[in-house]
């Protein structure tokens, strides 16, 4: 590492416009060791080296294990069997629309978690987060019991990145579905 | 230095601001600028984010957090590769003053970091229902405020200053590589964070009365991290050069 060495003469000579490349080079003639690049050019090369190397192993690594860094798997992928089967895992979706029943005096509640394709229906007896509510994003930590359905210890809410003042997202709303009754007529 | 005059404006201006006693002057002179004109942003983002600006549609009130948490977390990335450039300029052209730019930097890029964490995580318990998840957003940004606080501490392990200087540079340098994973985390992963509203392609997905304020507040957050990386590099300055005779003539 030549940038770790402690040569004060670099040091002293390289912030003097003009003379690094005085020391070695056309005036002088070739450095000795046969070296044609000037301190400071070795050091951009060794700095970017280390850069590039340390960048294409962060590139490798991280795509090798992409799957390990996903937060949830969707409803598609678990219906293609791609879920941990005897442990816990993250499920992640919409909440179908009226799908969430809460029977009278208890807490237990199901919903079904939906990607447009495929439906997984959840059980959980908890508190739900302010966030929660149908036709909105969930993440929800459990797992799948015997019958198929997911039993969730813990259910989380996702924000999309739109924000809005109610009364806009109340025009928006209003806005789609003339759009939908204009398609549909 | 006859071929100081054939250079260009910028590497003339470059050449000069790494003369520690010209930096200091010339630091002098903008710093209460910047944290002035940084003031009154933030003070009318404050007044924009928690009384004008209009409460989400999803969200309610908890919406005003954005005004503190996205340019805290802009401001964590924007200092990283600050810290990171001036840390390779001061291994490349081995200037002492882009290292003490660095050494600055660094606390300063931590307590942002840790803003950004520390707003994030009381937003998170009763939006999401969480205070902390390992998602890549969250985790990438956990691994920034390591990173900072790694540099500072491979900094105070050396006696000597320039060796300081130059071995907690490669990690600046190289922990550079973690920024772009921040922002495009939500891209390239599922996560539990919203992917980007503001910094992406097409419009933006905030709307105007939130987006202006956010946007001035972020102007105001910059302008003051500006002002507090002039004024730390000052002392900085006059801690490396106290034996020097410019420093001791003030």
């Amino acid at each position: 590492m030549a940038f770790l060495r402690d040569d004060r003469a670099g040091d002293a000579a390289d912030l003097v416009v003009g003379t690094a490349t005085a020391r070695c080079g056309v005036e002088t003639g070739p450095c000795p060791g046969g070296a044609v690049m000037t301190p400071r050019q070795q050091r951009m090369l060794t700095v970017g080296l280390v850069l590039g190397g340390v960048a294409l192993a962060t590139v490798l690594g991280i795509s090798a294990r992409r799957n390990d860094l996903l937060f949830f798997v969707d409803p598609t992928a678990m219906a293609a069997g791609d879920y941990p089967e005897n442990a816990t895992f993250n499920l992640g979706g919409m909440v179908a629309d009226g799908s969430w029943e809460r029977p009278e005096g208890s807490l237990a509640s199901t919903f079904v978690v939906t990607d447009f394709k495929s439906s997984v229906p959840v059980v959980y007896s908890g508190v739900f987060p302010d966030l929660f509510r149908e036709g909105q994003g969930v993440v929800a930590t459990g797992r799948v019991n015997a019958d198929g359905v997911f039993e969730a210890t813990k259910v989380l809410a996702k924000h999309d990145e739109n924000y809005m003042p109610p009364n806009v997202a109340e025009s928006l709303k209003k806005r789609q579905a003339e759009l939908e009754a204009e398609g549909g007529s | 230095m006859a071929k100081a005059q054939n250079l260009n404006w910028f590497m003339r201006w470059f050449y000069r601001m790494a003369s520690p006693p010209h930096f200091y002057r010339w630091a002098g002179r903008y710093a209460p600028w910047l944290g002035g004109v940084g003031l009154l942003c933030m003070l009318y983002g404050l007044w924009g984010g928690l009384v004008s600006s209009p409460p989400d549609y999803q969200m309610g009130e908890g919406v005003r957090i954005i005004f503190v948490h996205v340019p805290a977390a802009w401001l964590s990335m924007m200092s990283y590769t600050l810290m990171a450039v001036a840390a390779g300029i001061g291994l490349i052209w081995r200037m002492k003053l882009a290292h003490a730019v660095a050494a600055s930097c660094a606390p300063i890029g931590a307590a942002f970091t840790f803003l950004t964490l520390f707003s994030g995580s009381l937003w998170g318990k009763p939006m999401w229902g969480t205070w902390w998840e390992w998602d890549a957003r969250m985790t990438s940004e956990l691994l920034l405020l390591f990173l900072f606080l790694g540099y500072i501490a491979l900094r105070n392990s050396f006696t000597e200053r320039d060796k300081a200087d130059r071995v907690s540079a490669i990690l600046a340098v190289v922990g550079i590589i973690n920024v772009p994973i921040i922002h495009f985390s939500v891209d390239w992963w599922n996560t539990l964070h919203q992917p980007a509203s503001v910094t992406r392609l097409d419009a933006p997905g905030i709307h105007a009365s939130m987006l202006v304020p956010l946007l001035v507040m972020a102007v105001g957050f910059t302008l003051f991290f500006a002002y507090v990386l002039l004024v730390r590099t000052q002392g900085e300055i006059l801690l490396r050069e106290r034996q020097t005779k410019w420093v001791n003539d003030i």
